[in-house]
Order: C-alpha cells, then sequence, then structure tokens
C-alpha cells in the first residue's frame, strides 16, 4: 500500500508516524510523509525533518519526506487523490486534560474531502 | 488548544453548593454531593453502565482500564466533582478540571435512566455553585454542534456560545 502521513511534529503526530513505520515494515507499505508547520510546535519543519531521519535509521520501510505549507489541509487532499496514494493517514484531533477529543481543523478538512480513505491516529 | 478564549463580560448569578437534595420530574429523591477519589468505584459502576449513545468526544471511554485512568484524572485533588446520587447509585456526575492553560473544563454525564428529569440542570448548578465557592472566576466546556439538548442545557444556566470556529462549538461562563 501506498500511504501518506500528514505530520506536524505534535505528540499526536508522533505517535501516528510511529504507528505508521510499524504497519509499514509488517506490510510492505510505501511511505511519504508531508511535513508542515503548526504554530502550537515548537520544532521547525526542518528540525521535524531530521528527527524523522534519526527514527527510521534501521527500519528498512521505504520513505519519501517532502514539505508542505499555504492550506496544508487542501494540499494534503490534493496529493493523497492526486498521485498514486491508497492513505491518508493523520493524527486524529488531541485530548484535554479532562480528556475530551477535540478535532483540529486539518482532520476535518481531510475527512470531509479526501476521495481516498483516511486514517485518524489516537 | 485555544488560549486567547473569550468569556462573557458579566457574571452569571449565585448557584447552590452541595450538599443538596432535589426531587427529579419522576418524583426520585436525588442527593447531590461533592465528591472525590473515595467515590471512584461508584462512578466505575455508572460509567461501565453508561448508554454508548451518550458518549462525548471520547469519553467516558469504553474498557474499564481506561474509565478507571480517566477518572485518576478527573477525581484529582485540584478538580471539582459533584454526584447525583439515587439511593447508593451514582446517576450523574459533573466535573471541573484545570486545562493546561489557566483555564477550567467542565463536562457533565448523566445516566440514560435519569435523563429529561431536571437532574442535569440541578447537578451542573451545583458544580457551579461549588466552583464558585472556589473562588473560579471563569469555565469553558466543548460541545458537539449537533447535541441540541446538551447546549440548551448550558445555556439554560448562563453558559455563552465563544467559539465555533472548530469542529466542536465551545461555550464559557464567568463566575465571578
Amino acid at each position: 500500500m501506498n500511504v501518506l502521513l500528514g505530520h506536524d511534529g505534535s505528540e499526536e503526530s508522533w505517535k501516528a508516524f510511529r504507528q505508521t513505520i510499524e504497519r509499514a515494515e509488517a506490510a510492505g507499505d510505501d511511505v511519504s510523509i508531508a511535513i508542515y508547520d503548526d504554530t502550537a510546535v515548537e520544532a521547525t519543519p526542518a528540525e521535524i525533518e531530521q528527527r524523522i531521519r534519526s527514527e527510521l535509521e534501521g527500519h528498512g520501510v521505504d520513505t519519501e519526506i517532502r514539505h508542505i505549507d499555504g492550506h496544508v489541509a487542501g494540499t494534503l487532499v490534493e496529493i493523497v487523490d492526486g498521485e498514486d496514494f491508497d492513505r491518508l493517514v493523520i493524527a486524529g484531533g488531541n485530548r484535554s486534560t479532562l480528556g475530551k477529543i477535540q478535532l483540529g481543523s486539518v482532520a476535518e478538512f481531510v475527512v470531509l474531502n479526501s476521495e481516498t480513505p483516511v486514517t485518524l491516529v489516537r | 488548544m485555544t488560549v486567547n478564549r473569550t468569556y462573557p463580560d458579566e457574571p452569571a448569578g449565585e448557584f447552590p453548593s452541595p450538599p443538596r437534595t432535589i426531587t427529579d420530574k419522576n418524583d426520585r429523591e436525588i442527593e447531590i454531593r461533592s465528591a472525590g477519589l473515595d467515590d471512584r468505584e461508584v462512578l466505575v459502576e455508572m460509567y461501565t453502565a453508561f448508554d454508548p449513545a451518550d458518549r462525548a468526544q471520547g469519553i467516558p471511554p469504553v474498557k474499564e482500564y481506561a474509565i478507571d485512568n480517566w477518572l485518576d484524572t478527573v477525581l484529582a485533588a485540584d478538580c471539582l466533582n459533584v454526584i447525583a446520587w439515587d439511593g447508593d447509585d451514582a446517576v450523574g456526575h459533573s466535573m471541573l478540571v484545570p486545562d493546561d492553560s489557566e483555564g477550567y473544563e467542565l463536562a457533565i454525564f448523566v445516566l440514560n435512566t435519569h435523563q429529561g428529569a431536571g437532574i442535569g440542570t440541578e447537578l451542573l448548578q451545583t458544580l457551579l455553585g461549588h466552583t464558585q465557592r472556589a473562588d473560579i472566576e471563569t469555565v469553558w466546556l466543548t460541545v458537539e454542534r449537533w447535541n441540541e439538548p446538551a447546549i440548551e442545557l448550558y445555556k439554560k444556566v448562563g453558559f455563552e456560545i465563544c467559539g465555533t470556529e472548530s469542529f466542536e462549538i465551545e461555550m464559557s461562563i464567568r463566575l465571578h
């Protein structure tokens, strides 16, 4: 399977990243990672890429990394539907301390607009 | 999380404090008392019996260990909790939990056997009274936009809609 992962450097995105890589190793998926900036995340996209590359070392997963900006959610849908992808994976919202899940605008947009199946990771 | 949340300018009136006894619309005598970690077992029972349709934004969790972990968080010493009791059974629970940016988030759950009887309104007002006595000024919550009964309940006790740009509606109230 050809998988596109959206990654903004948040804790939730790292969880989605690790699950995607774990699955890719077991199933032989090809993984593309689209990195984008989130104002709530301290790490810059360049730092996120560096950390991704170091975490990928030792995993036998075929991975391509790209950077996207502007209307990130619209761009993710454009890539996943326009190129040869089978699935889009992104983090499925944050939990408040109280425990309620709050779905971000990127997750909402891709779920409503993507023709390709979307996986929200929690 | 939105840190620049807006709150109403005017404080709501004074709310009643726990403990209280009320009579619900079905003539059941319901006691509303403040709660803490000692009440965890009875709340596990309440949330295990919870109607799956009444779940909101991922809580209460489904599995018992997850309910346990969640209750540890919301019953912690820096939170405020009230329980509605029908005899020895917890039938409603409302909680106030500090968030990670100096705000306080509220949530409320009532068992489906005890919904539509006015218990939610009383429970919510009692938690807000408890919160006023703790000198907390403002409270916020989120609610799914299709959940009209909940939105109406929150409006009735004085919450105002403060955010509609995300997936859930955000509401807030000023207590002092």
